[in-house]
């Protein structure tokens, strides 16, 4: 059975992301413990709430660093998930500015209406449609809708990484991937039979 | 396109679930938990479960309880009642909560809005009002479940709600509740105009017209309702079949 590190940084809600990895037959474990990393098969950064906040944590427990070596240096598939995506970017404009992981070129902003009615948060189902073919989205159909909860998108700096876009405020970057690093907007966790679907995609690689 | 959502309310007090008419005359619907399984098998768009005795008994959410049904819980979950600090609205989100739904303490305090979005992010802040609608057809804010007024107009609650960093607003007219005769369109449309945020309209949905009503006339983003789903044949998947038909977009 694959052992999942699901990052803990006191940013909240890594019970959920730990009991769909359960149900999608891996071995998850939520730690900080460089030891616990380094024997770990996978990586995922879950995450709510606010950039600033995330990355200092994440940096006054060192989990950059003993991340990076397990997945820079190693190879081993890393995942984020909503803010965990976002934390994969060089920076972040979420309440000032503020440096992220850099892992994949980029940039955090917020959403921008493109019309009166369109309201943000973007919260709720909606499509994910993939730009290239990856190994995340297989047995997905194009356009299937996931679950969105959030104000803030990441823009890729190179259009390889952008893995799938979703229409809302002109289109943004829901899924960005390089090599074995992957980042979604949304929330698999919390997205039912394509979530888990793309969970043990991820739980494949 | 981004889907509306239909969201099952299940309100908790004394050990069950509970539906009543305009917040009093409070029936018995079953066990959380099993409810809990049988919207996550039917694949429902999201849950809105709130302990609607904790701020009035001042009591803590039931934290325990919160972490053995977010456990079974694969869906969107917004968890209320009795959040009155940071610290509460960390730990629901530590045993499973998505958002958290602040109500009373919103009110009282509206700072705390801005804290918990600072610290966790405006998405997971569900600021939630109960609103009466005066003989003089003022609308006022009431909080406690409905038993303490408050003076405040929720329009105006809702932009400074909304300012100081709310990610939605759940909007429960107190009279329209469990009635089943319509949602409150009018309030409704105030306070959706009134916001950039999305407003998921709460009380009063008898028959899935009245769903329709509230996104179209009422404009909201999102609709809750209880009582259709606990007391009649009708369905959250019906109810997308029909708003459907109707050229709302629904996920299936």
């Amino acid at each position: 059975m694959k052992k999942v590190a699901i990052l803990e940084y006191g940013m909240g809600n890594v019970d959920s992301v730990f009991r769909a990895v359960e149900e999608c037959g891996a071995n998850p474990v939520i730690t900080c413990a460089e030891a616990e990393i380094k024997n770990a098969d996978c990586i995922i950064l879950p995450g709510v709430g606010a950039f600033g906040d995330a990355i200092q944590n994440i940096r006054q427990r060192r989990l950059d660093e003993m991340v990076a070596e397990r997945v820079l240096d190693r190879g081993i598939p890393f995942l984020g998930i909503c803010l965990g995506m976002q934390l994969l970017a060089d920076k972040s404009y979420e309440f000032g500015e503020h440096r992220g992981l850099g892992w994949i070129r980029g940039e955090v902003v917020r959403l921008q209406q493109d019309s009166p009615s369109v309201r943000i948060p973007h919260v709720g189902w909606n499509e994910v449609c993939p730009e290239v073919d990856s190994p995340l989205l297989q047995g997905i159909r194009p356009g299937k809708d996931l679950y969105f909860v959030h104000s803030y998108h990441f823009v890729c700096e190179r259009a390889e990484n952008r893995l799938a876009t979703t229409p809302y405020c002109g289109g943004f970057t829901s899924i960005v991937g390089e090599k074995n690093i992957f980042g979604v907007q949304f929330h698999p966790e919390k997205s039912q039979r394509a979530g888990f679907q793309l969970l043990r995609n991820f739980l494949a690689l | 396109m981004l889907k509306v959502r239909i969201m099952p309310t299940l309100l908790y007090r004394d050990f069950e679930l509970v539906k009543g008419v305009g917040f009093d005359s409070w029936r018995g619907v079953g066990s959380a938990m099993q409810a809990i399984r049988v919207y996550n098998m039917r694949e429902v768009d999201e849950l809105i479960f709130l302990d609607i005795t904790a701020t009035r008994e001042e009591r803590d959410p039931d934290f325990e309880l919160i972490d053995d049904l977010a456990d079974e819980c694969f869906m969107p979950l917004t968890v209320g009642g009795g959040v009155r600090s940071l610290d509460d609205v960390r730990r629901l989100l530590d045993v499973g909560a998505d958002k958290v739904a602040i109500n009373s303490e919103a009110v009282r305090n509206p700072e705390l809005i801005r804290e918990v979005a600072q610290r966790f992010g405006s998405q997971c802040v569900v600021v939630s009002i109960d609103v009466r609608k005066q003989a003089s057809g003022r609308y006022e804010i009431f909080t406690h479940s409905g038993h303490r007024a408050t003076g405040v107009d929720p329009v105006v609650f809702v932009k400074e709600a909304a300012r100081l960093g709310a990610g939605e607003i759940l909007l429960t007219s107190i009279e329209r509740d469990g009635a089943m005769e319509g949602y409150d369109l009018v309030l409704i449309q105030q306070v959706s105009e009134a916001v950039d945020i999305p407003v998921i309209a709460s009380g009063g949905a008898g028959i899935y017209e009245d769903l329709y009503k509230a996104l179209t006339i009422g404009n909201a983003a999102a609709v809750a309702a209880a009582s259709i789903f606990h007391f009649t044949e009708q369905t959250p998947l019906a109810a997308k079949d029909y708003l459907y038909s109707k050229g709302i977009p629904v996920r299936f």
